[in-house]
Formats: C-alpha cells, sequence, structure tokens
C-alpha cells in the first residue's frame, strides 16, 4: 500500500508543476521534484520500486543523457514503458518529479508491470539514487573534469561513486526492491556497466558490490596518433604511478595498463571490434557473450559509439533482447541539444553541445572530418550548470577546426575569454564577440549562405537558450516533445 | 643573429595541468614569438632531472589531490634541490595553484599529517577540514607591477588556506574573492624572480602585463634589460575587462 504520505507528496507535486506550468513557461520540473520531496523525502523510493522491470540509472560526465535515450528506444521496442526523466533533469528532484508526473493521485504507476524506469542521474546525485531507488543495473559512462568549481575534484565524485556502491552491498532493502532484484537472481548489489577504457569507471568494478560488465572498444584502428591534452586520469587509482596507453581514443579512455603494478584496462565483456566513423554515421561491429551485432548508428563521433556500447550493454544487462537493441540504435535520433540539426531560413543549423574540454574536442575532431569552409558560432555561458570557472577552454583543442573555418563569432557570457582563446587558435587578433543570444544568432545566419550550414557549439545553458532562439524561428522542435 | 631566448621548464605537465594551464605556456610562447624572442620549452616529468642551470623561467601548474601526493615525492627526490638552487641564483619561477602549495615549506592535512614541500617559499598551507568549504570563484587583485598597480584576474579553487612567513612576499591584495587564506587579504607570494599564485584561468593570457613581467624577469639574469615592443593586446584588454565585472 502506498502511504499517505507520499499520496500527499504526490498530490504536492502535481499541483506544484501545474501551477509552476500555468505561470511560467517550461520548468515546472524542478518545483514539482521539490514539493513532492518536502512532503515526502522517500517518494522515489515508494514509486520506484513499483516498476515491475526494476531500475536502471545512467550516469557518468558524457553521454548519459544519450545513453539513456537509447536505452528509453530499446525498452520501448522490447514492450517495455520507461519512467525516464527525459528532459535532462537529472538531479533528485528531476527523478521525483518524473515520477510523480507519472503516479495516479492514489499513489500508483499505472501499468506497473510493464514499467522500467530509466534514470539519468547527475554524478553528484548518484548516491542518494543507489540508496533511494535501489537500481537494479547502474551504466557508467565515463568520468571527466566538468565544472570542478561545483564538484570540487574529479577523484571527489570517483570516491563518493565508491562509498555508495559499497554501501549499497549492506543496505537493507524493503520488500518491494527485494522483488526487482531477485529476477537478477537475488544479487544485493546493482550490477555495474563499466567503460573498461576509463581507468575510472573501471575502477568501480574492482570492488563490485554485484555483478560488472565492461563494455569498451578493442578496434585501434580508431585510435589517436599523439594522445590529447585534456585528459584527467593520467595515474593508477591502485598505486599512483603513472598509467601508459597502448591506444588512445580521446581523452583518458583508451587500452591503458600501470607502469608500475598489475592494474591495467579489463577484457571487455561487450566490445566494439570493428568501427567505421562516417561524417553523419558510424558502423559498429559489437561483439557479445552470444554472438555478434552489426549496428549503423546515425550519429558521428567515436563518442556516440561509445554512447550506443553502453546502452546496448545497459540493455543486456537488463535481458533485452538483441533485435530490440540493434534497432533501436540504427533508429536513434540525436539527444537534446547534442548533435540536433535544424532548417531555419534556408540554412541548414548544427547545434553541437560542447560543455567541457573532452567532449569539445570529439566535437571538433567530428567537424573537422566533414569536408567544406565553415561557418562557427561558439558561446561560452559561465551559469551554474555551465561551471563558473571558464578555465576549461584553455584545454580545448579549437585549433582542430581553425583551418576550415571561413567565418566565426565568440558568443555568451564569457565571450570575451572566448575570443581570446580562439585568438590563440588563429582565428584572427580580433575575432568578433556578442553576448546576446539571439543577436549572435542573427548574426551567424547572415553570414551563412543560403543554403549553407551554420555550426553551432553552444555549453549548456547557452544551449538551451538557443534552442528557445531557434524555436521563436520557428526551426527547432520544443524540448518536452518526443525525439 | 642570435636574439634572446627564452628557455621554459615546465615540470610535470601531464600530471599537473587541471585549470587550463597549457594556457599559460601558450602565452609565453605567443608573446616572445610575436616579438622575434625565441621560445624554448623543456618538459620534465616524473623522474627526469632538472638542471639548475638550464633555464630562465621554471613553470608548473595546479594538480588534483591525487596527483599532487603523487608528485611530491618525486619533486623532493628529483627536482627541488634544482629549483631552490636556480631561484637563488635568479631563475625566474611561476607556480600556479597545486604548485604555489608544494613549493612552500609543508602542507598540513585536515588529519594534521604534515606533507613536506620544495621550501622555496616561506610559507605553508594548511587544510581546516573536510568540512571547510573550498575557496572557489572568480578573483580580482591588485598588483603592485613595475609600472605601478595593476589588476590580475581570474579563477580559484583551492581547500588549502596559505600563510606566508617573514620570507616572503604578498604578489598582490585582494578586490575580491579569496586570494591565500580568505583571511588576511593577501594573495599569492614574491620572493627574489619566483612568484606563486592561486589565481588561474589560464592565468597569463588575460592578465597581459604579468606574462610580461615574468618574460622580462626571466630574461633579465642573461640579457640584461632586454625592451619588450608592444604587441596587439586588444582582445586581451577586453578579456582582462569584462572579467573585473564578475561578481
Amino acid at each position: 500500500m502506498t502511504s499517505a504520505r507520499t499520496i500527499a507528496a504526490i498530490a504536492a507535486g502535481k499541483i506544484a508543476g501545474m501551477l509552476s506550468r500555468v505561470s511560467r513557461r517550461g520548468g515546472g520540473t524542478a518545483v514539482a521534484g521539490l514539493a513532492a520531496l518536502r512532503v515526502d523525502p522517500h517518494v522515489v523510493r515508494r514509486l520506484a520500486a513499483q516498476a515491475g522491470a526494476g531500475t536502471i540509472a545512467v550516469t557518468g560526465t558524457n553521454g548519459k543523457t544519450t545513453t539513456s535515450l537509447m536505452l528509453n528506444r530499446i525498452a520501448t521496442t522490447a514492450g517495455l514503458r520507461p519512467l525516464h526523466n527525459r528532459s535532462g533533469s537529472n538531479l533528485m528532484r528531476g527523478v521525483a518529479a518524473m515520477l510523480v508526473e507519472e503516479a495516479t493521485f492514489a499513489g500508483t504507476i499505472p501499468d506497473a508491470v510493464r514499467r522500467l524506469a530509466i534514470l539519468e542521474v547527475d554524478e553528484a546525485t548518484l548516491p542518494e539514487i543507489v540508496r533511494e531507488a535501489a537500481p537494479r543495473a547502474i551504466v557508467f559512462t565515463n568520468l571527466f573534469r566538468d565544472q570542478l568549481d561545483r564538484y570540487g575534484e574529479v577523484d571527489t565524485v570517483a570516491k563518493s561513486w565508491e562509498r555508495a556502491l559499497s554501501d549499497s552491498k549492506q543496505q537493507p532493502q524493503d520488500s518491494k526492491q527485494q522483488t526487482a532484484n531477485s529476477k537478477d537472481g537475488g544479487v544485493a548489489g546493482p550490477t555495474l556497466v563499466l567503460n573498461a577504457d576509463d581507468p575510472a569507471i573501471a575502477h568501480l568494478g574492482r570492488s563490485a558490490p554485484g555483478r560488472v560488465l565492461y563494455y569498451g572498444v578493442d578496434d585501434a584502428a580508431v585510435g589517436l596518433a599523439t594522445d590529447e591534452h585534456a585528459s584527467d586520469f593520467r595515474t593508477c587509482l591502485d598505486c599512483g604511478s603513472e598509467l601508459a596507453y597502448d591506444v588512445t581514443f580521446y581523452g583518458h579512455i583508451g587500452h591503458w595498463r600501470c607502469t608500475a603494478c598489475p592494474n591495467h584496462r579489463p577484457e571487455p565483456h561487450v566490445r566494439v571490434t570493428r568501427a567505421v566513423l562516417g561524417e553523419n554515421k558510424t558502423s559498429l561491429a559489437i561483439a557479445t557473450h552470444d554472438g555478434e551485432m552489426r549496428v549503423t548508428l546515425p550519429l558521428a563521433g567515436l563518442y556516440n559509439a561509445y554512447n550506443a556500447l553502453a546502452a546496448a550493454t545497459g540493455a543486456i544487462a537488463l535481458g533485452l533482447p538483441r533485435d530490440a537493441i540493434v534497432s533501436s540504435l540504427e533508429g536513434f535520433s540525436a539527444a537534446f541539444g547534442r548533435q540536433e540539426r535544424f532548417s531555419v531560413e534556408d540554412r541548414d543549423v548544427q547545434v553541437l553541445l560542447g560543455k567541457n574540454p573532452t567532449g569539445l574536442n570529439q566535437v571538433l575532431r567530428a567537424l573537422a572530418a566533414r569536408d567544406g569552409r565553415k561557418y562557427m558560432l561558439f558561446f561560452l555561458n559561465d551559469g551554474i550548470a555551465d561551471g563558473r570557472d571558464v578555465s576549461w577552454i584553455w584545454d580545448t583543442d579549437y585549433e582542430t577546426v581553425q583551418p576550415q573555418t571561413e567565418w566565426v563569432l565568440a558568443a555568451g557570457t564569457r565571450a570575451e575569454d572566448l575570443a581570446l582563446r580562439l585568438k590563440y587558435a588563429g582565428f584572427g587578433d580580433d575575432v568578433p564577440i556578442e553576448r546576446d543570444t539571439a543577436a549572435a544568432l542573427r548574426r551567424a545566419l547572415d553570414a551563412t549562405p543560403s543554403g549553407g550550414t551554420l555550426y553551432v557549439v553552444p555549453t549548456y545553458t547557452a544551449m538551451l537558450e538557443v534552442r528557445e532562439s531557434l524555436a521563436k524561428r520557428g526551426g527547432a522542435r520544443r524540448f518536452w516533445e518526443d525525439a | 643573429m642570435s636574439g634572446p631566448v627564452l628557455r621554459v621548464a615546465h615540470l610535470y605537465p601531464r600530471l599537473m595541468n587541471i585549470y587550463g594551464d597549457r594556457g599559460n605556456i601558450m602565452c609565453l610562447r605567443r608573446r616572445c614569438e610575436t616579438r622575434g624572442i625565441g621560445f624554448e620549452l623543456t618538459e620534465l616529468g616524473l623522474r627526469d632531472r632538472l638542471d639548475a642551470s638550464a633555464h630562465d623561467l621554471i613553470f608548473a601548474g595546479g594538480a588534483q589531490d591525487r596527483e599532487q601526493r603523487g608528485v611530491v615525492d618525486d619533486l623532493l627526490a628529483t627536482k627541488a634541490d634544482a629549483v631552490r638552487e636556480a631561484v637563488e641564483d635568479g631563475v625566474a619561477l611561476l607556480a600556479v595553484c597545486g604548485a604555489y602549495q608544494l613549493f612552500g615549506k609543508f602542507y598540513r592535512e585536515s588529519s594534521g599529517v604534515e606533507l613536506p614541500g620544495a621550501g622555496v617559499f616561506d610559507l605553508h598551507t594548511e587544510h581546516p577540514g573536510e568540512g571547510a568549504r573550498r575557496c572557489i570563484g572568480n578573483i580580482v587583485v591588485e598588483w603592485d607591477a613595475p609600472a605601478g598597480v595593476q589588476t590580475i584576474v581570474g579563477f580559484e579553487n583551492h581547500g588549502g588556506r596559505t600563510r606566508l612567513g617573514p620570507g616572503v612576499r604578498p604578489l598582490a591584495r585582494v578586490r575580491s574573492g579569496f586570494g591565500n587564506n580568505g583571511e588576511d587579504g593577501t594573495e599569492g607570494a614574491v620572493y627574489r624572480n619566483a612568484i606563486g599564485t592561486y589565481i588561474h584561468g589560464s592565468l597569463l593570457p588575460k592578465n597581459p602585463a604579468l606574462a610580461d613581467h615574468v618574460i622580462a624577469l626571466a630574461l633579465a639574469r642573461r640579457y640584461g634589460h632586454v625592451p619588450l615592443a608592444p604587441i596587439d593586446d586588444r582582445a586581451e584588454e577586453r578579456a582582462h575587462a569584462a572579467a573585473l565585472r564578475l561578481k
């Protein structure tokens, strides 16, 4: 039975969300979630526990939105009805808001048997989700420096994960959660789906509370000749000595081993044996314990291959069928703001999110692989969600696209810092700046010839503004519509 | 035709580089090469020995605690003596954030354990405990530059609180932000031609006056006064001015 307190929390959340949506534009999520959590701090536990297929969480620095959207599609194809915080609101309040929205006023989740909770979770929120939602499986994408001003240090995040996972072993669970877990043979801890190629993520497998599935890219042909500057984990998490790489894919992702102790990249259970990176698609051969899957992913960039691999391995951990995995990945369209195309005033506008050095280096490399002169609009905002510290632009290789750039504008709340960085990257001594988002888009559209392509590379909050502005010009979908 | 050449040693470029420290090297190189001054970079990692007389400027940046712990033993074993010798001999040094702490006398962890430093600067750093807030945010300081008071702008992110001893003077006075410890209004430290600071951002690109000051200090030991011709600093000054307005 759902407790009176949970029912009250659901009502409070629903009403707060409704009022917020009526009074303002969109963002009722935070308000609804906060209201529900205030009435019942365990509202997430009560509601997530009803999901018959259990809960899977997705966390990490880059790729969690795309990976969880891929999982959503796979689960839906497999006949499940996901409970998914798909708007990207990935703090506790966002998860609570989604569950409250899905629940009835009586406190039940309709069609509970077919429900799979897919929770995209902020790195710092994961310990709370492990406690409250007792996930069957957790997918970890990667761990890079991002918003160090908020989290302190990357290591702080890794340590909080390890603590949360080891706590999940001892944690007494209520009967509902045990039901969900018993499908995995009664294992107390969640199955960990880990990126073998990221030493910080792979390390979580060493003290895992339950089953571990590693995924990774075996195909050395897509590695880099030299390693990138933006690489965050350079020392062994076991002994502190320097790591060596036989292959580097990007950042500190690759075939790593410690130079002093036996610690090395674990053998992946699910692995890409061959990757062909195209301009707008990626062909993957993925080896699993029961045969090979061939997938043509309609997204560019090796980082998206990793997202697909993470989602596929998560789906395998849940026991979802292979044909659902293949067909869902092949039919996937990009996550909100990550890699989207819009048609605006006879111009092709492509928005590519770039919020930290490793992610942005990947985006720039994928861009440079495309032919043609480029019209570039870069944004740098320093909102809380972007990180107040903008020093990361000096670790980012804007130089990659400079030779192909026909026209460039530096925009955003820290446009002056960005223009200075672009000067160093060879874009000119006096790169123009524009702080206002709408004005920046106007200038960029005017500079791009009719029929041409404009590349917009925003940080997170700038991406929200760009979407808003493009929507006003009639070019974009609203983000809560289905992808 | 051999003009002046700035020879820079970058300590631990792979392990200590967390807050855009690469920007400082890019800045030094650009401001030299634009003026026809040669630029030679030597990167020194773990186990590499530092030759005290081979460089005009020693640079080291910030790191996370784990990397910093890995570095400190190596620093003491292979480089600290040479760094002290070089600084006594007038070689310039720029230490940012983590390196600033490492080049002090010691770092006291919140547990009370003291990690020895390289002892270049008469200062020490204490971590006030897990519960204490990190000093994080935009920072503006006032620096007594050779040409008069100048501002230095950037970002700071450090848990440790640094106290200066009588053997050093502060680099600057805090106008907004925390600086060395958030209490005494000082930021950074200066000893001979060595400068330590918590400010990154990157530090040098949008503080061109400080960058030129470091270049001049570094060249002076071998070449005497090397005039640094004015260069196009419009983008630099625009970024500096914008940072003065940040909260």
